[in-house]
């Protein structure tokens, strides 16, 4: 097929330039990258857990903000509601852990679902149930725009925080501990390094799933749904079914990262469903620059950090990351990977 | 007649007291260009509306081909063959020349729904992307970002965008606005050897582009055609210069 097509085509350049890897953008991100996974993994081996783990932390609240960022920065939608899929891929890890803990079922009617302490169906069951969610929310909130679109999916998510924190018996706003790590076969969860493995494992999944994706023509679909929604119609494609695809694939992201989340901590509470984390994962999103690639582990780490090194000093910690977000939106309108690594082209 | 493309069936549309469309047919044939002229407010933009898909008419109907539109989405009718520009021009500023023609081309290709493999390399996308340009003799600029063109590049972009489609009709709406006389000359060069293929219908106000151009006028005035036929007789209609040539822009 492709030989066949005229040999006057085939001559002119019909692609552009491609980057060199060597590029400052690439070394910025390998170096990134790069130190997450091996400053805790030399911290192990000093025998520094505390910092493992915050590594871990790093990395999950990175890979959270790297499915908010599909639905802001490549897809435009200002969803103010990520904590929703947070909380649900927390709990039904927390739910699940109990129920297996417990030997009771989860439900008995219409069939019977016992719990599981097995990562692999936890993750399975989160990933469905957040792209369900995402689902009748997005379907509902994307009839609206701007403005109205930031306060549905804001309300919507406020709705599930008041649910947990009134369900007693899931602990309701005391929330629910999970008493042993959910497990793999042949891993040891409980081991800081290994489960923070698995973390760094989640997030390089999901940047490079949100890379390839945005390459493709369901990519070259939701940039233009972003750009110009009238320019997608006019060329006969709906937005609308392609920007509920992306708010499903980002949301999914996000819950995988709260089940993971939950089960780094051993606990799980209405605080994962709070407005306050989905206002820091956008946060994190507009830290690390909206729409690259490599922006919300840039925000990640420096929130993290500021949280981490300023909160130990002072409990009044967020004022500085007040001040520097304001530097970020007023002079690094890209974010840190903007200031860091240059302007991204669209291509 | 069979060679009829795009045709619009007693079109009314009202806006609270207003009629901005009443009683509006027109037909649209196989190989000519038909253009709609009439002065500031004589509800062009309303009639356009409801051929592109952003308005309902209250009453009528709008047939591409043989199959009516009237109720169809904006992207339904792309799909169907209706290619489109627009006054102001609405391209993806930030994105290459090519990335916004080759939109036009994956939506004739089936769905959207394919997450993995990458459209930079996809000659199935890239190839009628880039023939679309050539017949706009835009190709040079390909991998130019719109950004970067200029004004009547930008004219021949949008027009480049509406034949990725494959069209049966193309709706272009004032094509010339803004263009110098060299840019309008070379629109209309394009736009002369395009109709063999796909019919125009043309909303424009540079009078002598749409005398030059059309094979067929319609008079719009205060929503209703008050006058059809070749440029001749155009210019000789009583009403038709009383209207609109003897005012403004004769």
């Amino acid at each position: 097929m492709i030989n066949n097509t005229s040999s006057g085509v085939a001559k002119i350049s019909l692609t552009p330039n491609a980057d060199s890897h060597f590029s400052r953008k690439g070394i910025v991100q390998i170096t990134l990258l790069g130190l997450l996974l091996l400053l805790p993994v030399t911290a192990y081996f000093l025998g520094h857990i505390y910092y493992v783990n915050l590594a871990s932390r790093i990395t999950i609240i990175a890979m959270a903000a790297v499915g908010l960022n599909l639905a802001i920065g490549y897809g435009g939608m200002v969803s103010f509601g990520h904590a929703a899929y947070f909380g649900l891929g927390g709990y039904v890890a927390g739910i699940s852990a109990y129920h297996a803990f417990d030997f009771t079922p989860f439900m008995t009617w219409p069939f019977s679902v016992p719990g599981s302490d097995n990562l692999l169906v936890v993750w399975l069951a989160a990933a469905i149930l957040c792209g369900l969610l995402a689902l009748a929310i997005g379907a509902i909130s994307l009839r609206t725009t701007g403005v109205y679109f930031i306060m549905i999916t804001l309300a919507f998510a406020q709705m599930i925080y008041y649910f947990a924190n009134s369900w007693p018996t899931y602990g309701g706003e005391d929330g629910l501990p999970i008493y042993l790590r959910n497990g793999l076969p042949f891993v040891d969860t409980t081991n800081a390094l290994s489960y923070f493995l698995i973390c760094f494992a989640g997030l390089v999944l999901a940047m490079a799933i949100t890379s390839r994706l945005m390459k493709s023509r369901f990519g070259a679909a939701l940039t233009m749904a972003r750009l110009n929604d009238v320019r997608l119609a006019t060329a006969g494609i709906s937005p609308y079914p392609i920007r509920l695809i992306a708010f499903v694939i980002s949301a999914v992201i996000t819950g995988l990262a709260g089940a993971l989340y939950a089960d780094l901590n051993g606990f799980v509470s209405p605080t994962m469903l709070s407005w306050h984390f989905s206002g820091e994962l956008m946060v994190i999103v507009i830290l690390g620059g909206v729409g690259r690639l490599y922006g919300p582990l840039a925000g990640a780490i420096l929130f993290v950090m500021m949280e981490t090194l300023l909160g130990g000093i002072t409990q009044y910690w967020q004022l500085f990351l007040g001040l520097v977000l304001l530097g970020v939106v007023l002079f690094a309108k890209h974010g840190v990977m903007g200031w860091l690594a240059g302007r991204e082209l669209n291509e | 007649m069979s060679d009829v493309v795009l045709s619009l069936h007693q079109l009314h549309k009202r806006f609270g007291a207003l009629q901005a469309t009443n009683d509006v047919s027109l037909e649209l044939h196989q190989g000519e260009i038909h253009a709609l002229i009439g002065p500031n407010g004589a509800g062009k933009s309303t009639l356009i509306g409801q051929i592109a898909g952003n308005l309902r008419p209250d009453e009528g109907s709008v047939f591409l081909g043989g199959s009516e539109i009237t109720r169809m989405s904006i992207a339904q009718r792309a799909r169907l063959g209706l290619g489109r520009s627009f006054q102001v021009s609405s391209l993806a500023e930030p994105l290459s020349v090519m990335r916004n023609v080759m939109m036009g081309v994956q939506a004739l290709q089936s769905h959207s729904f394919r997450f993995w493999k990458p459209v930079a390399r996809d000659k199935q996308l890239l190839e009628p992307a880039y023939e679309a340009l050539e017949r706009m003799q835009l190709s040079h600029r390909a991998w130019t970002p719109v950004s970067e063109l200029s004004h009547g590049e930008r004219r021949q972009v949008e027009v480049a965008c509406a034949l990725a489609l494959k069209p049966r009709a193309l709706l272009l709406d004032e094509p010339m606005a803004g263009l110098g006389p060299e840019g309008s000359a070379k629109l209309t060069e394009l736009l002369e050897a395009l109709k063999v293929e796909v019919p125009i219908l043309l909303i424009e106000h540079d009078m002598e582009a749409v005398f030059r151009l059309a094979d067929r006028i319609s008079v719009l005035v205060s929503g209703s055609v008050i006058a059809q036929g070749d440029s001749h007789a155009i210019r000789q209609d009583p009403r038709v210069r009383e209207a609109y040539l003897g005012n403004d822009d004769a």
